[in-house]
Protein backbone atom coordinates (compact mmCIF):
# COMPACT_ATOMS: atom_id res chain seq x y z
CA UNK A 1 0.00 0.00 0.00
CA UNK A 2 2.48 2.34 0.79
CA UNK A 3 4.53 1.64 -2.46
CA UNK A 4 1.29 2.43 -4.27
CA UNK A 5 1.26 6.27 -2.27
CA UNK A 6 4.89 6.63 -2.90
CA UNK A 7 4.58 5.42 -6.70
CA UNK A 8 1.60 8.00 -7.23
CA UNK A 9 3.36 10.94 -5.50
CA UNK A 10 6.92 9.88 -7.58
CA UNK A 11 4.65 9.77 -10.85
CA UNK A 12 2.73 13.16 -10.56
CA UNK A 13 5.98 15.19 -9.35
CA UNK A 14 7.82 12.85 -12.62
CA UNK A 15 4.83 14.71 -14.95
CA UNK A 16 6.24 17.92 -13.85
CA UNK A 17 9.62 17.20 -14.45
CA UNK A 18 8.59 15.24 -17.78
CA UNK A 19 6.62 18.20 -18.91
CA UNK A 20 9.46 20.59 -18.65
CA UNK A 21 11.98 18.04 -19.90
CA UNK A 22 9.74 17.68 -23.19
CA UNK A 23 9.96 21.63 -23.11
CA UNK A 24 14.19 21.74 -23.09
CA UNK A 25 13.67 18.60 -26.19
CA UNK A 26 11.42 20.57 -28.21
CA UNK A 27 13.54 23.55 -28.33
CA UNK A 28 16.85 21.33 -28.72
CA UNK A 29 15.58 19.48 -31.59
CA UNK A 30 14.90 21.81 -33.43
CA UNK A 31 17.03 25.09 -32.96
CA UNK A 32 19.84 23.16 -31.43
CA UNK A 33 19.45 25.74 -28.53
CA UNK A 34 18.91 24.69 -25.26
CA UNK A 35 16.78 26.96 -23.14
CA UNK A 36 17.90 27.15 -19.65
CA UNK A 37 15.01 29.22 -18.96
CA UNK A 38 12.27 26.24 -18.83
CA UNK A 39 12.21 25.12 -15.36
CA UNK A 40 11.34 29.68 -15.08
CA UNK A 41 8.86 29.62 -18.23
CA UNK A 42 6.75 26.74 -16.19
CA UNK A 43 7.21 28.95 -12.86
CA UNK A 44 6.19 32.19 -14.98
CA UNK A 45 3.05 29.81 -16.92
CA UNK A 46 1.90 29.43 -13.02
CA UNK A 47 1.80 32.63 -11.76
CA UNK A 48 0.69 34.10 -14.95
CA UNK A 49 -2.32 31.41 -14.42
CA UNK A 50 -2.33 32.88 -10.44
CA UNK A 51 -2.51 36.45 -11.54
CA UNK A 52 -5.43 35.67 -13.88
CA UNK A 53 -7.28 33.09 -11.77
CA UNK A 54 -6.43 33.92 -7.89
CA UNK A 55 -9.84 36.19 -6.68
CA UNK A 56 -7.09 38.83 -4.83
CA UNK A 57 -6.09 39.38 -8.05
CA UNK A 58 -7.90 39.12 -11.65
CA UNK A 59 -10.36 36.93 -10.03
CA UNK A 60 -10.94 35.05 -13.80
CA UNK A 61 -12.80 31.93 -13.65
CA UNK A 62 -9.99 29.01 -14.36
CA UNK A 63 -11.53 27.49 -17.40
CA UNK A 64 -12.14 31.16 -19.27
CA UNK A 65 -8.74 32.30 -17.93
CA UNK A 66 -6.92 28.79 -19.52
CA UNK A 67 -7.18 30.29 -23.03
CA UNK A 68 -5.53 33.21 -21.83
CA UNK A 69 -2.24 31.83 -20.17
CA UNK A 70 -1.76 29.73 -23.12
CA UNK A 71 -1.91 32.79 -25.58
CA UNK A 72 -0.16 34.87 -23.47
CA UNK A 73 2.74 31.90 -23.13
CA UNK A 74 2.88 31.51 -26.50
CA UNK A 75 3.41 34.42 -27.11
CA UNK A 76 6.02 35.07 -24.98
CA UNK A 77 7.51 31.73 -26.27
CA UNK A 78 7.74 32.94 -30.05
CA UNK A 79 8.86 36.48 -29.41
CA UNK A 80 11.78 35.43 -26.72
CA UNK A 81 12.72 33.37 -30.27
CA UNK A 82 12.06 36.31 -32.72
CA UNK A 83 13.40 38.91 -30.57
CA UNK A 84 16.30 37.35 -28.21
CA UNK A 85 17.35 34.47 -29.78
CA UNK A 86 17.61 35.53 -33.26
CA UNK A 87 19.88 38.24 -31.57
CA UNK A 88 22.47 35.45 -30.85
CA UNK A 89 21.56 33.51 -34.07
CA UNK A 90 24.89 32.31 -35.52
CA UNK A 91 26.72 32.85 -32.10
CA UNK A 92 28.33 29.70 -30.35
CA UNK A 93 26.27 27.25 -28.50
CA UNK A 94 27.16 29.26 -25.02
CA UNK A 95 26.05 32.33 -26.17
CA UNK A 96 22.72 30.89 -26.36
CA UNK A 97 23.42 29.39 -23.25
CA UNK A 98 23.87 32.26 -21.34
CA UNK A 99 21.26 33.92 -22.83
CA UNK A 100 19.05 31.43 -21.80
CA UNK A 101 20.47 31.47 -18.06
CA UNK A 102 20.37 35.11 -18.08
CA UNK A 103 16.71 34.94 -19.03
CA UNK A 104 15.90 33.16 -15.85
CA UNK A 105 16.82 35.35 -13.86
CA UNK A 106 15.17 38.02 -15.52
CA UNK A 107 12.03 35.96 -15.19
CA UNK A 108 12.18 35.69 -11.30
CA UNK A 109 13.00 39.33 -10.84
CA UNK A 110 9.93 39.91 -12.97
CA UNK A 111 7.34 37.56 -11.24
CA UNK A 112 9.28 38.75 -8.30
CA UNK A 113 8.22 42.65 -8.36
CA UNK A 114 5.25 41.58 -10.01
CA UNK A 115 3.88 38.92 -7.58
CA UNK A 116 5.70 38.71 -4.42
CA UNK A 117 8.97 36.38 -3.31
CA UNK A 118 5.88 34.57 -0.53
CA UNK A 119 4.25 31.40 -1.44
CA UNK A 120 0.87 31.17 -2.95
CA UNK A 121 -1.04 28.60 -3.92
CA UNK A 122 -3.42 28.95 -7.16
CA UNK A 123 -7.19 28.36 -7.43
CA UNK A 124 -6.55 25.47 -9.01
CA UNK A 125 -9.82 22.81 -9.75
CA UNK A 126 -7.12 20.51 -9.65
CA UNK A 127 -6.11 21.26 -6.06
CA UNK A 128 -8.89 18.56 -4.75
CA UNK A 129 -7.03 17.52 -0.97
CA UNK A 130 -6.56 14.02 0.01
CA UNK A 131 -8.73 10.94 -0.14
CA UNK A 132 -8.21 8.08 2.63
CA UNK A 133 -8.77 4.46 1.16
CA UNK A 134 -8.50 2.31 4.09
CA UNK A 135 -4.80 3.10 5.13
CA UNK A 136 -4.00 4.56 2.25
CA UNK A 137 -4.00 8.13 1.59
CA UNK A 138 -3.94 9.12 -1.93
CA UNK A 139 -3.79 13.21 -3.48
CA UNK A 140 -5.99 13.32 -5.85
CA UNK A 141 -3.83 16.44 -7.21
CA UNK A 142 -1.53 13.48 -7.83
CA UNK A 143 -3.98 11.47 -9.62
CA UNK A 144 -5.68 14.73 -11.48
CA UNK A 145 -1.95 15.84 -12.77
CA UNK A 146 -1.07 12.35 -13.86
CA UNK A 147 -4.47 12.46 -15.78
CA UNK A 148 -4.18 15.45 -17.45
CA UNK A 149 -0.09 14.76 -18.41
CA UNK A 150 -1.65 11.42 -20.08
CA UNK A 151 -4.26 13.85 -22.22
CA UNK A 152 -1.67 16.27 -22.89
CA UNK A 153 0.97 13.59 -24.09
CA UNK A 154 -2.11 12.16 -26.41
CA UNK A 155 -2.38 15.71 -27.70
CA UNK A 156 1.00 16.68 -28.50
CA UNK A 157 0.86 13.11 -30.14
CA UNK A 158 -2.03 13.93 -32.34
CA UNK A 159 -0.37 17.37 -33.26
CA UNK A 160 2.68 16.05 -34.55
CA UNK A 161 1.07 13.23 -36.04
CA UNK A 162 -1.96 14.80 -37.60
CA UNK A 163 -1.51 18.25 -38.60
CA UNK A 164 0.64 19.64 -41.19
CA UNK A 165 2.51 22.24 -38.64
CA UNK A 166 3.44 19.77 -36.60
CA UNK A 167 4.85 17.61 -39.51
CA UNK A 168 6.86 20.85 -40.56
CA UNK A 169 8.25 20.88 -36.97
CA UNK A 170 9.97 17.29 -37.10
CA UNK A 171 10.90 17.86 -40.40
CA UNK A 172 12.80 21.17 -39.59
CA UNK A 173 14.35 19.44 -36.65
CA UNK A 174 15.34 15.59 -38.58
CA UNK A 175 16.87 18.33 -41.77
CA UNK A 176 16.47 21.50 -41.52
CA UNK A 177 18.22 21.89 -44.85
CA UNK A 178 16.07 19.90 -46.74
CA UNK A 179 12.90 21.70 -44.54
CA UNK A 180 14.36 24.77 -46.48
CA UNK A 181 14.42 22.68 -49.99
CA UNK A 182 10.68 21.62 -49.21
CA UNK A 183 9.52 25.60 -49.07
CA UNK A 184 9.10 25.19 -45.22
CA UNK A 185 9.29 28.95 -43.74
CA UNK A 186 12.25 27.11 -41.06
CA UNK A 187 12.36 30.40 -38.95
CA UNK A 188 8.70 30.85 -38.66
CA UNK A 189 8.67 27.09 -37.72
CA UNK A 190 11.12 27.54 -35.30
CA UNK A 191 9.36 30.50 -33.79
CA UNK A 192 6.00 28.20 -33.44
CA UNK A 193 7.93 25.17 -31.55
CA UNK A 194 9.29 28.05 -29.14
CA UNK A 195 5.52 29.14 -28.68
CA UNK A 196 4.81 25.28 -28.31
CA UNK A 197 7.12 25.04 -25.53
CA UNK A 198 5.68 28.43 -23.79
CA UNK A 199 2.18 26.35 -23.70
CA UNK A 200 3.61 23.29 -22.25
CA UNK A 201 5.52 24.92 -20.33
CA UNK A 202 2.23 26.72 -18.87
CA UNK A 203 0.51 23.14 -18.45
CA UNK A 204 3.25 22.14 -16.29
CA UNK A 205 3.39 24.86 -14.02
CA UNK A 206 -0.24 24.93 -13.62
CA UNK A 207 0.39 21.38 -13.24
CA UNK A 208 2.96 22.21 -10.42
CA UNK A 209 1.03 24.66 -8.72
CA UNK A 210 -2.18 22.31 -8.28
CA UNK A 211 0.16 20.25 -6.16
CA UNK A 212 1.58 22.86 -3.49
CA UNK A 213 2.44 26.06 -2.73
CA UNK A 214 4.25 28.33 -5.66
CA UNK A 215 7.00 30.96 -5.37
CA UNK A 216 9.31 32.45 -7.92
CA UNK A 217 12.08 29.94 -6.74
CA UNK A 218 10.09 26.97 -8.31
CA UNK A 219 12.17 26.94 -11.41
CA UNK A 220 14.62 25.82 -10.22
CA UNK A 221 13.29 21.75 -10.37
CA UNK A 222 13.96 22.64 -14.35
CA UNK A 223 17.68 21.25 -13.02
CA UNK A 224 15.82 17.90 -11.86
CA UNK A 225 14.15 18.53 -15.44
CA UNK A 226 17.48 19.00 -16.96
CA UNK A 227 18.84 15.64 -15.79
CA UNK A 228 15.98 13.62 -16.84
CA UNK A 229 15.85 15.22 -20.56
CA UNK A 230 19.56 13.99 -20.53
CA UNK A 231 18.37 10.23 -18.94
CA UNK A 232 15.85 10.04 -22.06
CA UNK A 233 17.86 10.60 -24.43
CA UNK A 234 17.67 14.71 -25.41
CA UNK A 235 16.76 13.96 -28.80
CA UNK A 236 13.42 12.20 -27.88
CA UNK A 237 10.15 13.69 -26.92
CA UNK A 238 8.66 10.31 -25.14
CA UNK A 239 12.11 10.03 -24.03
CA UNK A 240 11.76 13.27 -22.26
CA UNK A 241 8.88 12.08 -20.14
CA UNK A 242 9.81 8.76 -19.68
CA UNK A 243 12.83 10.34 -18.11
CA UNK A 244 10.74 12.66 -15.99
CA UNK A 245 8.62 9.55 -14.65
CA UNK A 246 12.00 7.92 -13.80
CA UNK A 247 13.11 10.89 -11.81
CA UNK A 248 9.96 11.40 -10.26
CA UNK A 249 9.58 7.84 -8.71
CA UNK A 250 12.94 7.74 -7.70
CA UNK A 251 12.89 10.58 -4.97
CA UNK A 252 10.10 9.42 -2.75
CA UNK A 253 11.61 5.68 -3.16
CA UNK A 254 15.15 6.76 -2.27
CA UNK A 255 13.63 9.17 0.47
CA UNK A 256 11.71 6.36 2.04
CA UNK A 257 14.15 3.07 1.37
CA UNK A 258 18.09 4.99 1.49
CA UNK A 259 19.70 6.60 4.00
CA UNK A 260 18.91 10.59 4.26
CA UNK A 261 20.28 12.75 2.06
CA UNK A 262 19.83 9.98 -1.28
CA UNK A 263 17.03 11.24 -2.40
CA UNK A 264 18.54 14.87 -3.29
CA UNK A 265 21.29 13.09 -5.17
CA UNK A 266 19.44 10.06 -6.75
CA UNK A 267 18.35 11.49 -9.57
CA UNK A 268 21.96 12.91 -10.77
CA UNK A 269 23.42 9.86 -9.80
CA UNK A 270 21.10 7.68 -12.25
CA UNK A 271 22.13 10.60 -14.86
CA UNK A 272 25.62 10.06 -14.25
CA UNK A 273 25.13 6.09 -14.63
CA UNK A 274 23.12 6.81 -17.79
CA UNK A 275 25.70 9.21 -19.65
CA UNK A 276 28.70 6.24 -18.60
CA UNK A 277 26.75 3.45 -19.86
CA UNK A 278 24.19 4.58 -22.25
CA UNK A 279 25.39 8.30 -23.24
CA UNK A 280 22.82 8.71 -26.04
CA UNK A 281 20.00 8.00 -23.44
CA UNK A 282 18.06 5.37 -22.21
CA UNK A 283 15.19 6.37 -25.32
CA UNK A 284 17.12 7.65 -27.63
CA UNK A 285 16.11 8.07 -31.36
CA UNK A 286 19.75 7.95 -33.58
CA UNK A 287 19.60 6.44 -36.95
CA UNK A 288 22.34 7.27 -39.56
CA UNK A 289 21.88 8.69 -42.86
CA UNK A 290 22.41 6.08 -45.63
CA UNK A 291 24.32 6.93 -48.24
CA UNK B 1 13.60 33.73 -76.51
CA UNK B 2 10.18 33.63 -75.20
CA UNK B 3 10.35 30.07 -73.99
CA UNK B 4 13.41 30.92 -71.45
CA UNK B 5 12.12 29.79 -68.38
CA UNK B 6 15.39 30.36 -65.89
CA UNK B 7 18.09 32.37 -67.11
CA UNK B 8 21.26 33.18 -64.76
CA UNK B 9 23.22 36.31 -65.84
CA UNK B 10 26.86 36.81 -64.36
CA UNK B 11 26.21 35.44 -60.93
CA UNK B 12 28.84 35.72 -58.73
CA UNK B 13 28.61 33.67 -55.48
CA UNK B 14 30.81 33.62 -52.24
CA UNK B 15 32.36 31.47 -49.32
CA UNK B 16 33.63 34.03 -46.96
CA UNK B 17 37.11 34.93 -49.49
CA UNK B 18 36.15 32.12 -51.60
CA UNK B 19 35.09 32.78 -54.91
CA UNK B 20 32.80 29.58 -55.69
CA UNK B 21 30.73 30.84 -58.95
CA UNK B 22 32.65 33.19 -61.31
CA UNK B 23 30.14 34.89 -63.41
CA UNK B 24 28.06 32.32 -64.41
CA UNK B 25 25.52 32.85 -67.42
CA UNK B 26 23.38 30.09 -68.60
CA UNK B 27 19.31 29.53 -69.84
CA UNK B 28 17.35 26.37 -69.27
CA UNK B 29 13.97 26.38 -71.62
CA UNK B 30 10.62 25.57 -71.00
CA UNK B 31 10.71 21.30 -71.26
CA UNK B 32 13.98 20.85 -71.83
CA UNK B 33 16.71 19.20 -69.66
CA UNK B 34 19.72 21.17 -69.49
CA UNK B 35 22.81 19.29 -67.74
CA UNK B 36 25.73 21.48 -65.99
CA UNK B 37 28.59 18.55 -65.43
CA UNK B 38 31.96 19.24 -63.79
CA UNK B 39 34.54 17.80 -61.75
CA UNK B 40 34.44 17.75 -57.75
CA UNK B 41 34.57 21.79 -56.46
CA UNK B 42 33.64 22.92 -59.89
CA UNK B 43 30.88 25.26 -58.28
CA UNK B 44 27.93 23.01 -59.33
CA UNK B 45 26.09 22.42 -55.97
CA UNK B 46 26.77 26.00 -55.20
CA UNK B 47 25.19 27.07 -58.18
CA UNK B 48 22.14 25.12 -57.18
CA UNK B 49 22.28 26.58 -53.96
CA UNK B 50 22.45 30.00 -55.10
CA UNK B 51 19.47 29.46 -57.21
CA UNK B 52 16.90 28.11 -55.19
CA UNK B 53 17.89 31.03 -52.36
CA UNK B 54 19.90 29.09 -49.95
CA UNK B 55 22.78 31.34 -50.90
CA UNK B 56 22.36 34.98 -52.26
CA UNK B 57 25.15 35.53 -55.15
CA UNK B 58 27.27 38.62 -54.97
CA UNK B 59 26.59 39.81 -58.08
CA UNK B 60 24.31 38.95 -60.68
CA UNK B 61 20.64 38.19 -61.58
CA UNK B 62 18.36 35.01 -61.66
CA UNK B 63 15.21 35.36 -63.70
CA UNK B 64 12.46 32.98 -63.54
CA UNK B 65 9.59 32.94 -65.95
CA UNK B 66 11.60 36.89 -66.75
CA UNK B 67 11.03 37.94 -62.65
CA UNK B 68 14.14 38.44 -60.95
CA UNK B 69 14.22 36.45 -58.27
CA UNK B 70 17.74 36.92 -56.78
CA UNK B 71 17.97 37.32 -53.09
CA UNK B 72 14.35 35.93 -52.35
CA UNK B 73 13.82 33.51 -49.38
CA UNK B 74 13.96 30.01 -50.07
CA UNK B 75 10.37 29.10 -49.21
CA UNK B 76 9.35 31.95 -51.75
CA UNK B 77 11.52 30.29 -54.36
CA UNK B 78 9.91 26.94 -54.18
CA UNK B 79 6.42 28.91 -54.13
CA UNK B 80 7.09 30.20 -57.29
CA UNK B 81 8.00 26.62 -58.72
CA UNK B 82 11.75 25.95 -58.17
CA UNK B 83 12.22 22.92 -56.80
CA UNK B 84 15.69 21.67 -55.46
CA UNK B 85 16.55 18.00 -55.10
CA UNK B 86 19.94 18.22 -53.06
CA UNK B 87 23.20 16.41 -53.40
CA UNK B 88 23.03 13.01 -50.95
CA UNK B 89 19.07 13.24 -51.10
CA UNK B 90 18.72 14.75 -47.72
CA UNK B 91 15.11 13.11 -46.81
CA UNK B 92 13.52 13.38 -43.41
CA UNK B 93 15.13 10.33 -41.50
CA UNK B 94 13.09 9.61 -39.29
CA UNK B 95 9.70 10.46 -40.94
CA UNK B 96 7.62 7.74 -42.95
CA UNK B 97 8.03 8.20 -46.64
CA UNK B 98 5.04 9.40 -46.93
CA UNK B 99 5.07 11.54 -44.71
CA UNK B 100 8.28 12.97 -46.50
CA UNK B 101 6.15 12.96 -49.95
CA UNK B 102 3.38 15.23 -47.80
CA UNK B 103 6.05 17.39 -46.41
CA UNK B 104 7.01 17.84 -50.61
CA UNK B 105 3.51 19.46 -50.87
CA UNK B 106 3.84 21.48 -48.01
CA UNK B 107 3.11 25.00 -50.19
CA UNK B 108 -0.14 23.35 -51.52
CA UNK B 109 -3.20 23.06 -49.77
CA UNK B 110 -5.31 21.51 -52.53
CA UNK B 111 -5.90 18.42 -50.94
CA UNK B 112 -7.46 16.48 -54.13
CA UNK B 113 -4.17 17.79 -56.31
CA UNK B 114 -1.95 16.36 -53.94
CA UNK B 115 -3.35 12.93 -53.41
CA UNK B 116 -3.63 12.54 -57.32
CA UNK B 117 0.38 13.62 -57.47
CA UNK B 118 1.32 11.05 -54.83
CA UNK B 119 -0.67 8.48 -57.08
CA UNK B 120 1.63 9.78 -60.01
CA UNK B 121 4.84 9.66 -57.62
CA UNK B 122 4.01 6.17 -56.94
CA UNK B 123 3.63 5.05 -60.05
CA UNK B 124 6.56 6.35 -61.33
CA UNK B 125 8.66 5.16 -58.15
CA UNK B 126 6.29 1.65 -57.35
CA UNK B 127 8.73 0.92 -54.73
CA UNK B 128 7.77 3.86 -52.55
CA UNK B 129 4.61 2.67 -52.75
CA UNK B 130 5.36 -0.63 -51.28
CA UNK B 131 7.19 1.29 -48.49
CA UNK B 132 5.20 4.03 -47.71
CA UNK B 133 4.65 3.52 -44.09
CA UNK B 134 8.59 2.80 -43.80
CA UNK B 135 11.04 5.42 -41.63
CA UNK B 136 12.54 7.01 -44.87
CA UNK B 137 16.43 6.61 -42.74
CA UNK B 138 15.89 2.64 -43.58
CA UNK B 139 15.69 3.16 -47.03
CA UNK B 140 18.56 2.35 -49.43
CA UNK B 141 20.48 4.45 -50.83
CA UNK B 142 18.84 4.25 -54.48
CA UNK B 143 15.57 3.97 -52.72
CA UNK B 144 16.35 7.39 -50.97
CA UNK B 145 17.42 8.83 -54.04
CA UNK B 146 13.79 7.97 -55.90
CA UNK B 147 12.07 9.54 -52.53
CA UNK B 148 14.30 12.68 -52.64
CA UNK B 149 13.08 13.14 -56.54
CA UNK B 150 9.39 11.72 -56.08
CA UNK B 151 9.54 14.30 -52.73
CA UNK B 152 10.44 17.04 -55.16
CA UNK B 153 7.50 16.09 -57.73
CA UNK B 154 4.71 16.86 -55.15
CA UNK B 155 5.87 20.39 -55.59
CA UNK B 156 4.42 20.48 -59.09
CA UNK B 157 6.81 22.12 -59.68
CA UNK B 158 8.23 24.43 -62.94
CA UNK B 159 11.45 23.58 -62.91
CA UNK B 160 13.70 20.57 -60.72
CA UNK B 161 17.12 21.50 -59.71
CA UNK B 162 19.09 17.75 -59.64
CA UNK B 163 21.98 17.39 -57.51
CA UNK B 164 24.36 14.54 -58.91
CA UNK B 165 21.30 12.03 -58.96
CA UNK B 166 23.50 9.69 -59.57
CA UNK B 167 26.21 10.13 -56.46
CA UNK B 168 26.98 6.93 -54.52
CA UNK B 169 24.62 4.51 -56.77
CA UNK B 170 25.22 1.26 -58.90
CA UNK B 171 25.53 2.19 -63.04
CA UNK B 172 22.26 -0.04 -62.72
CA UNK B 173 20.44 2.08 -60.10
CA UNK B 174 21.72 4.92 -62.10
CA UNK B 175 20.48 4.09 -65.27
CA UNK B 176 16.83 2.95 -63.76
CA UNK B 177 16.40 6.87 -62.20
CA UNK B 178 17.74 8.21 -65.45
CA UNK B 179 15.18 6.18 -67.00
CA UNK B 180 12.44 7.50 -64.94
CA UNK B 181 13.73 11.12 -65.40
CA UNK B 182 13.22 10.76 -69.31
CA UNK B 183 9.57 9.58 -69.04
CA UNK B 184 8.71 12.39 -65.93
CA UNK B 185 10.11 14.69 -69.23
CA UNK B 186 8.98 13.52 -71.82
CA UNK B 187 5.34 12.21 -70.19
CA UNK B 188 5.07 14.87 -67.69
CA UNK B 189 6.85 17.94 -69.03
CA UNK B 190 8.84 18.52 -66.19
CA UNK B 191 11.49 21.03 -66.82
CA UNK B 192 14.83 20.24 -65.47
CA UNK B 193 18.53 21.48 -64.35
CA UNK B 194 20.19 18.93 -64.10
CA UNK B 195 23.78 18.87 -62.19
CA UNK B 196 26.39 15.82 -63.01
CA UNK B 197 29.79 14.56 -62.53
CA UNK B 198 28.99 10.90 -64.30
CA UNK B 199 28.72 12.84 -68.17
CA UNK B 200 27.72 9.82 -69.85
CA UNK B 201 24.52 9.43 -68.46
CA UNK B 202 23.86 13.16 -68.02
CA UNK B 203 24.58 13.38 -71.86
CA UNK B 204 21.89 10.83 -72.83
CA UNK B 205 19.17 12.36 -71.15
CA UNK B 206 19.77 16.23 -71.56
CA UNK B 207 18.99 18.58 -74.48
CA UNK B 208 21.58 21.11 -73.42
CA UNK B 209 24.65 21.56 -71.59
CA UNK B 210 27.01 23.23 -70.37
CA UNK B 211 30.57 21.98 -68.14
CA UNK B 212 31.97 24.15 -65.42
CA UNK B 213 35.05 24.67 -64.19
CA UNK B 214 36.60 26.22 -61.15
CA UNK B 215 33.56 28.30 -60.84
CA UNK B 216 33.47 29.20 -64.78
CA UNK B 217 31.47 28.19 -67.72
CA UNK B 218 34.01 26.77 -70.08
CA UNK B 219 32.00 25.07 -72.57
CA UNK B 220 28.42 24.91 -73.71
CA UNK B 221 26.04 23.79 -76.63
CA UNK B 222 23.55 21.03 -77.29
CA UNK B 223 24.00 17.54 -75.66
CA UNK B 224 24.96 15.80 -78.83
CA UNK B 225 27.57 18.28 -79.61
CA UNK B 226 28.86 18.34 -76.25
CA UNK B 227 29.22 14.34 -76.31
CA UNK B 228 31.05 14.55 -79.77
CA UNK B 229 33.59 16.91 -78.35
CA UNK B 230 37.06 15.61 -78.38
CA UNK B 231 37.17 17.35 -74.83
CA UNK B 232 34.24 15.54 -72.99
CA UNK B 233 35.23 12.74 -74.41
CA UNK B 234 39.15 12.66 -73.13
CA UNK B 235 37.72 14.37 -69.14
CA UNK B 236 34.62 12.92 -69.18
CA UNK B 237 33.93 10.14 -71.02
CA UNK B 238 36.61 8.69 -69.95
CA UNK B 239 37.95 8.12 -73.91
CA UNK B 240 41.51 9.08 -72.99
CA UNK B 241 43.64 8.42 -75.91
CA UNK B 242 46.72 10.11 -75.62
CA UNK B 243 48.75 11.86 -73.38
CA UNK B 244 48.70 12.28 -69.30
CA UNK B 245 45.07 13.54 -68.42
CA UNK B 246 46.59 16.37 -66.16
CA UNK B 247 49.36 17.19 -69.31
CA UNK B 248 45.93 17.57 -71.78
CA UNK B 249 43.67 19.25 -69.26
CA UNK B 250 46.07 21.64 -69.15
CA UNK B 251 46.52 22.30 -72.93
CA UNK B 252 43.19 22.15 -73.47
CA UNK B 253 41.94 24.94 -71.00
CA UNK B 254 43.61 27.31 -72.78
CA UNK B 255 42.03 26.49 -76.04
CA UNK B 256 38.64 26.79 -73.80
CA UNK B 257 39.31 30.59 -72.67
N1 LIG C 1 30.78 25.45 -46.97
C1 LIG C 1 31.84 25.82 -47.72
N2 LIG C 1 32.75 26.68 -47.23
C2 LIG C 1 33.81 27.07 -47.98
N3 LIG C 1 34.03 26.66 -49.23
C3 LIG C 1 33.15 25.81 -49.78
C4 LIG C 1 32.01 25.34 -49.05
N4 LIG C 1 31.29 24.51 -49.85
C5 LIG C 1 31.98 24.45 -51.00
N5 LIG C 1 33.08 25.22 -50.96
C6 LIG C 1 34.04 25.42 -52.05
O1 LIG C 1 33.37 25.96 -53.16
C7 LIG C 1 33.78 25.33 -54.34
C8 LIG C 1 32.60 24.75 -55.06
O2 LIG C 1 32.01 23.71 -54.30
P1 LIG C 1 30.71 22.95 -54.75
O3 LIG C 1 29.71 23.93 -55.23
O4 LIG C 1 30.29 22.05 -53.65
O5 LIG C 1 31.24 22.08 -55.97
P2 LIG C 1 30.61 20.81 -56.67
O6 LIG C 1 29.18 20.68 -56.26
O7 LIG C 1 30.75 21.09 -58.13
O8 LIG C 1 31.42 19.64 -56.26
C9 LIG C 1 34.82 24.30 -53.95
O9 LIG C 1 36.10 24.86 -54.17
C10 LIG C 1 34.59 24.08 -52.50
O10 LIG C 1 35.79 23.79 -51.84
MG1 LIG D 1 28.29 19.12 -55.40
Amino acid sequence: MEVLQLLISGLANGCVYGLIALGFVLIYKATEAVNFAQGDFMMLGAFVTLGLVNPEYMGIPFWLALPLVFVIMGVLGYLLDLVVLRAVFGQSQVAVIIVTIALGFVIRFAVGEIWGHEPQSLRSPLALGDVRVGDLVLGLADVAVIIVTVIMTILLWQFFQRTKMGLAMQAASQNQMAAYYMGIPVKRIQGMVWALAGIVAAVAGILYASKGALDPSAGFIGIKAFAAAVIGGFGSLPGALLGGLIVGVIEPFAARYLPPGWSQIAPYALLIAVLLFRPHGLFAQVRAKKV
Amino acid sequence: MSDVLLEVRNLETFYGPIMAIRGVSLEVRKGRVVTVLGANGAGKTTLLKTISGIMDPEKGKILFEGKDIQGWEPHRVVQAGIVHVPEGREVFPLLTVEENLALGAYTRSDRAEIARDRDLVFNYFPILAERRYQEAGTLSGGQQQMLAIGRGLMLRPEIMLLDEPSLGLSPLLTQEIFAILKRLNKDEGVTMMLVEQNAAVALELADDGYVMELGRIVMSGTADRLASSEDIQSFYLGHDTEGARGERRWKRKKTWR
